[in-house]
């Protein structure tokens, strides 16, 4: 099973987003961090690969099936995303908005079964504490990691995750990065996760997309993509790499 | 805000007992509100200038054969339509109002949002002041057959605009303010014109009646409640997760445009019904569902049936209320919703100290 883009262009009227937007096959099992600055088109790309929006070019396969073939419903039912935001000022409570992951909108009834694996996933989340909280008291960090946990209930091949950690502290961004790792890891899923912070992207990545005005413009592993300049002018700062005690690759940005 | 703190996380089996018991609490909260609402048609059925009790209403409703010819007449032919036609109203608005704030993201909607009532309100005058039926050959029911053609050439309206500038409820709710005042002042032109029997007879409609009812229009009102309600019960968890955002929803799979649209059409028809046949009935559109929000959540599941319920119940107390406060008279209900709602709705805001209804 693997992942590939080929030549996808997308645009939003004149506004070029993607362009010949490709990626080599991902594999199973593996962690991809999708990098690149503000408006590279990471979060297009994603909508691209879950059919969310329609690339005007360029096809998306999954295990050798052209995934524009697949009806929106099943598409979503193999490429789970998760969005960036969520604004919610609903009366549910966390709970709630994971059960209905679980059912993926269908059946009204809940089985002991459905209840059993939704207590497990908040609490391997860290949020179990919060299950009765509604979602609007929750704070920016609480809401991404219940947002983190909807999705890892779901059971796709594909996991996309725009922006998992941008509202975390440390010790909260390394164990969502890890639950996300370990669990696309462990089902041998694709997971693809879109980060800001390239030291957590060098951290757990096995692979990296650099995306920059809508083109890919490097893919490898961490050691291979990110001493490479076109990391530095893409977001135009200047890079130094160090390794760090752990033998992890520590990277330096300065901005002259 | 919760507690941030992973000292003292609670097991699975705590998790599962705590929502274990909202569901049940769900579940006994609704057939709780069956129950009162079955009280309340009962006591509104014994209410007026001839009084029954309790148990020979029940009797006479369950065992017709007993009743004497009187007792059937009051009961069947008068006062059943009213104290049905009560209940049917009440939940359709109920459950319009509920799915509205659900579409269109907005806790401030209700069927009049979109300005249904104020086009129902012109075609009531069209054919009180001119005496145009917008369909011919309807004959005594020429006011209803108008405010209903109306109200559904302003959802109509509202569909055209919607297909034009993209399903967004901003674009809806602008939309349906500008319906509101386009028909409010059509309605003002046809009030000045009229004679004073005539603005009388008007302002009647306006202010809402169940005096109206009739058994076909009860039957008619199941009706339109059969073929929304299932529907709307079957997207149950796609509308719960349209209260996620719509980027949300639709990575879970509902297709949000449809979704929006083919609700807004079941919503259009009910409240198109409801507000033809009773008159425009403000408040129980948009204070049903909030009832239900704060006490059971937005969980669909629990959300619309009690949404229906509360809309049943407030309505159908009102009928009381109309008959009951001045004995011999029976005040329009319009009135009488927002009088009697208020209060409780105030309380019932004061008392919660979450905040989710912003």
């Amino acid at each position: 099973m693997t992942l590939t883009a080929q030549g996808i262009d997308f645009a939003y009227g004149e506004r070029l987003i993607l362009q010949k937007a490709s990626f080599a096959p991902l594999r199973p099992g593996q962690l991809t961090a999708l990098i690149g600055p503000n408006a590279s088109g990471k979060s297009t790309l994603f909508r691209c690969i879950a059919g969310l929006l329609k690339p005007s070019a360029g096809e998306v396969h999954l295990c050798g099936i052209d995934l524009s073939t697949l009806s929106t419903r099943q598409r979503l039912k193999r490429v789970c995303f998760m969005p960036q935001f969520f604004a919610a000022n609903a009366a549910l409570t966390v709970f709630d908005v994971v059960m209905m992951a679980q059912k993926d909108l269908s059946g009204w009834r809940v089985t002991p079964a459905d209840m059993e694996a939704v207590g497990q996933a908040l609490n391997s989340a860290g949020v179990g504490h919060l299950s009765e909280a509604y979602i609007s008291e929750l704070s920016g960090g609480q809401s991404q990691m219940v947002s983190v946990a909807q999705a890892l209930i779901r059971r796709s091949d594909v996991y996309l995750f725009d922006e998992p950690t941008s509202a975390l502290d440390l010790h909260h961004q390394l164990s969502v990065l890890s639950q996300i790792k370990r669990a696309v890891a462990e089902r041998g899923a694709i997971g693809i996760v879109a980060l800001h912070d390239l030291n957590l992207a060098a951290r757990f990545a096995d692979h990296l997309i650099l995306l920059g005005q809508g083109r890919v413009l490097a893919e490898g592993t961490p050691a291979e993509v990110l001493p490479q300049d076109n990391i530095a002018t893409t977001y135009g700062v200047q890079i130094e790499i160090t390794q760090g005690p752990r033998k992890d690759l520590t990277v330096h940005a300065y901005s002259s | 805000m919760a507690d941030q703190t992973s000292s003292g996380t609670p097991g699975v089996s705590d998790i599962v007992s705590d929502y274990q018991r909202r569901s049940w609490r769900r579940v006994s909260l609704v057939v709780l509100a069956a129950a009162a609402l079955f009280t309340t048609i009962v006591i509104d059925i014994m209410t007026g200038p001839a009084t029954l009790d309790f148990w020979r209403v029940v009797q006479v409703v369950f065992a017709p054969g007993s009743a004497s010819p009187k007792e059937a007449l009051i009961v069947w032919d008068l006062r059943m339509p009213v104290a049905l036609m009560a209940v049917a109203v009440g939940a359709m608005l109920g459950i319009a109002g509920a799915e509205m704030q659900t579409i269109l993201n907005n806790p401030l909607a209700d069927p009049f949002t979109l300005g249904l009532s104020s086009a129902a309100s012109f075609g009531a005058a069209v054919a009180i002041t001119m005496g145009v039926s917008i369909i011919p050959g309807v004959g005594g029911l020429l006011v209803t057959v108008n405010a209903f053609v109306f109200a559904c050439l302003a959802s109509g309206a509202l569909f055209l605009f919607t297909r034009l500038r993209g399903v967004t409820p901003e674009a809806m709710i602008l939309v349906g303010i500008a319906m509101l005042f386009t028909f409010n002042a059509l309605l003002a032109f046809l009030q000045y014109g009229a004679t004073e029997l005539e603005l009388a007879q008007l302002i009647f409609w306006q202010l809402g009646s169940l005096a109206r009812a009739t058994w076909p229009k009860v039957a008619i009102c199941v009706v339109v409640l059969v073929v929304v309600l299932p529907y709307f019960l079957s997207r149950s968890w796609a509308l719960t997760a349209l209260r996620m955002g719509e980027d949300k929803a639709a990575a879970l799979g509902v297709n949000v445009t449809l979704l929006r649209l083919t609700v807004l059409a079941g919503v259009s028809l009910l409240s198109a019904v409801a507000v033809s046949f009773v008159g425009a009935i403000a408040f129980v559109g948009l204070v049903g569902p909030h009832i239900a929000r704060i006490i059971v959540g937005e969980d669909q599941r629990g959300f619309l049936p009690l949404s229906a319920l509360a809309g049943a119940l407030i309505l159908s107390g009102t009928s009381i209320a109309s008959k009951a406060i001045t004995p011999g008279i029976i005040y329009p209900v319009g009135m009488i919703t927002s009088l009697i709602g208020i209060p409780f709705f105030l309380s019932l805001i004061l008392s919660q100290r979450k905040r989710y209804w912003q």
